[in-house]
């Protein structure tokens, strides 16, 4: 029997009854409070600030069993609810793949980078596309000036994508590619690159982000209004379900939404609520939950408050197998299991003395690794100033490497779990979310809750409040509100010129004279048909498309027409 | 009793990182200003329409997405196309050095990078409305 009823507000009243039940009966350390810590705090130093951690769980002193009771995970790793982790053996048996994120100027530039990563040791490819592409918009068009190249690789249509992946075997390695409003249209795109140099599709490996709903939470970069976008995203899902059975086909991503501002609660609440809202799209599209969740994979931020972020990690895993198996009937252990990418966080990273960015970054991959990361992305210190520079790209690499081979700590799993501290904070994360989950419920769901501007609105008031911190120096930043320096180091940064601009210009006026433009034109107009019929699934159309080398935005256009644009409700 | 600022507050351009320019809405409305906030995406073309209809002081642009050797400048390009030379553009974002000084022979003065403090921001637009 499914505990669907009430079933946010039961999780809520089952921890807090146990919180209570544990404060009643705290005696040794009460005792140790008056015997020992008060006396203590009397006659030395005793810092009065509050302790607190970025979702304002309050830090006491320290911790013991009794912060536990009634409340401890025994699990072991790779077993239910897979809070110490999804595999029983994980970095023993295989290390986390080091999976850095690049892309910049034109196809070649960032096959080039590609190759580089490779030689170096890398073991996972992750595409970075400039915002044109992101938005489905053509070089060419007049949006794109001064845009192509500049935060990612510039993709037009199926010959850049050709280029992207030139010399790189696509049956052998595995492609990561952040992609959102017009993913269906690359993945088409890497399918057809696929079929073109004979792999066959179910040969492919990788993870496309598709995560449409974070997009309008946080990132923000999206083309059609959120149920037209979820309707592709379903189409997907089907469709890969059948013909990509190695394609994560969405990668459920806290990175953007903790990027905007958000705390580590708010981005678990909010990553897990859109996770539950694609469980049910797939379930109602008439997937077998248990066939298609494992191919729903997370996409997490690693920042600076090191213990909060652990837990989270922690908390994501149990929340994810508890509430898949008790409100969805999800019975198979492997379809419970949660797994996701990490990467280090681009908003800790200063401008200011840049070379401090090394370390943030270390400590953040090594609080991604102690949680639990399945992959890693290392940001450079240099990306506040620009795209990285081969060197610090090289650097982020080499942290990566360090700690997993010269620390010992990718040795035994899960090796912070049963530490009072960490399993309190996973404790209170949990009840967090769940606190969330029962918010967004009564507004109507995630769509709701995004169309009424709550959750752009709850990011963006943490935001503030963070920043107001940092200016009364409630929060230390090293270098910008403490130990600054009036002159700054200078580091190399990497320009792209508009020369990527030029030359993508110039690929698509060839193109568009070469091409069968009759196989264009139906191809487009078979699209349009089947994105006018909801039943329909669209992705068929759109790789016939793809094939037909239209190009990225006259795909994106004809959603455009049948869609409509989404407008964001006001969040100032 | 000073004159109230008004100010237009964007991306022009194909840019959704829009953490700082909220916190910079909350922060400029907190300081007595009047703030309007284009919402994402405009063009420079928009921009400087909304900045003429609502009549403001100053225009803050922020990008993140290295477009803004080209973008702030056109913002000003179709102000003074509209005959418009009285407005002030203040810029802000992920701007490396040389390209400061670009925009500052353009006319758009400020050009904050990350870790600026709001006051720092404020004080600025002050000084450049000469509202005090």
């Amino acid at each position: 029997m499914l505990e669907t009823e009430n079933y946010w507000k039961n999780k809520i009243n089952q921890l807090t009854k146990i919180k209570e039940e544990n404060s009643k009966s705290n005696e040794n350390i009460k005792r140790w409070e008056n015997e020992v810590l008060d006396p203590w705090n009397k006659k030395n130093a005793n810092n009065n600030n509050d302790f607190s951690t970025t979702s304002k769980i309050d830090v006491k002193t320290s911790y013991s069993p009794s912060d536990l009771q009634g409340n401890i995970d025994y699990s072991m790793p790779g077993e239910f609810p897979y809070t110490r982790g999804p595999y029983p053996n994980m970095y023993r048996g295989k290390k986390w793949t080091m999976r850095m994120f690049s892309g910049f100027g034109t196809p070649e530039d960032t096959n080039n980078r590609l190759k580089y990563l490779i030689k170096n040791g890398q073991t996972g490819l992750s595409i970075a596309f400039d915002m044109p592409t992101l938005y489905g918009y053509d070089a060419d068009n007049d949006r794109s000036k001064g845009e192509v190249g500049k935060c990612g690789c510039n993709i037009s249509s199926l010959e850049d994508m050709e280029v992207l992946f030139k010399e790189i075997p696509l049956n052998k390695v595995s492609t990561s590619m952040t992609i959102n409003a017009p993913a269906s249209i690359l993945t088409a795109m890497y399918a057809s690159v696929a079929l073109k140099n004979n792999i066959s599709l179910n040969e492919l490996r990788g993870t496309v982000q598709t995560d449409i709903l974070k997009e309008y939470i946080a990132q923000k970069e999206w083309a059609y209004p959120p149920k037209d976008h979820m309707r592709i995203v379903r189409d997907m899902m089907e469709y890969c379900t059948k013909e990509m059975p190695k394609w994560n086909y969405v990668s459920i991503s806290g990175y953007h939404i903790r990027e905007a501002g958000s705390n580590a609660a708010q981005e678990l609440a909010f990553t897990l609520a859109n996770g539950f809202t694609y469980l049910e799209l797939g379930q109602k599209a008439g997937l077998k939950v248990e066939e298609f969740a494992p191919r729903l994979s997370f996409f997490f931020n690693c920042t600076m408050n090191f213990f909060e972020e652990i837990a989270k990690f922690r908390a994501a895993r149990r929340i994810w197998a508890t509430v898949l198996k008790e409100k969805y009937g999800v019975k198979k252990g492997s379809s419970l299991a949660l797994r996701f990418h990490t990467q280090t966080s681009g908003a800790s990273l200063t401008w200011q003395q840049p070379m401090n960015n090394i370390v943030r970054t270390a400590i953040e991959a090594l609080a991604g690794v102690l949680g639990g990361t399945q992959s890693l992305h290392t940001n450079s210190y240099d990306e506040a100033w620009a795209l990285p520079t081969e060197q610090a790209v090289k650097v982020a690499l080499r942290t990566q490497q360090i700690i997993a081979e010269e620390t010992g700590v990718a040795q035994s799993v899960d090796p912070l779990g049963g530490s009072y501290y960490l399993e309190h904070l996973t404790n209170e994360l949990e009840e967090k979310a769940y606190r969330y989950f029962e918010k967004i419920d009564e507004l109507g769901g995630v769509i709701s809750a995004i169309e009424k501007g709550y959750l752009q609105k709850e990011i963006a008031e943490t935001a503030y409040r963070s920043q107001l911190d940092i200016e009364k120096e409630k929060e230390v930043i090293v270098g910008v509100n403490k130990y600054a320096e009036i002159e700054e180091d200078k580091i190399e940064i990497l320009k792209v010129d508009d020369e990527a601009q030029k030359i993508q210009i110039n690929r698509l006026k060839v193109l568009k004279r070469n091409r069968d433009s009759k196989k264009v034109n139906d191809a487009l107009e078979n699209l349009r048909k089947t994105y006018e019929n909801n039943d329909e699934n669209c992705m068929y159309d759109t790789i016939k498309a793809v094939q037909a080398y239209a190009t990225l935005q006259e795909i994106v256009d004809v959603g455009r027409q049948v869609f409509g644009e989404w407008k964001e409700p006001q969040i100032f | 009793m000073a004159q109230k600022i008004r100010i237009l507050v964007a991306k022009p351009g194909l840019d959704a990182h829009d953490r700082g320019v909220l916190v910079l809405c909350r922060a400029f409305r907190d300081a007595g200003m009047e703030v309007i906030y284009s919402g994402l995406l405009p063009t420079p073309e928009q921009v400087a329409s909304i900045a003429i209809d609502e009549d403001v002081d100053a225009i803050a642009l922020s990008l993140h997405n290295g477009a803004h050797l080209t973008a702030f400048p056109e913002v000003k390009k179709h102000l003074e196309n509209k005959g418009v030379n009285d407005i002030a553009i203040i810029g802000g974002g992920i701007i490396p050095e040389e390209d400061k000084k670009e925009l500052e022979k353009n006319g758009i003065t400020g050009n904050f990078g990350p870790g600026t403090s709001m006051d720092t921001i404020i004080n600025h637009i002050k000084k450049v409305t000469k509202k005090f």
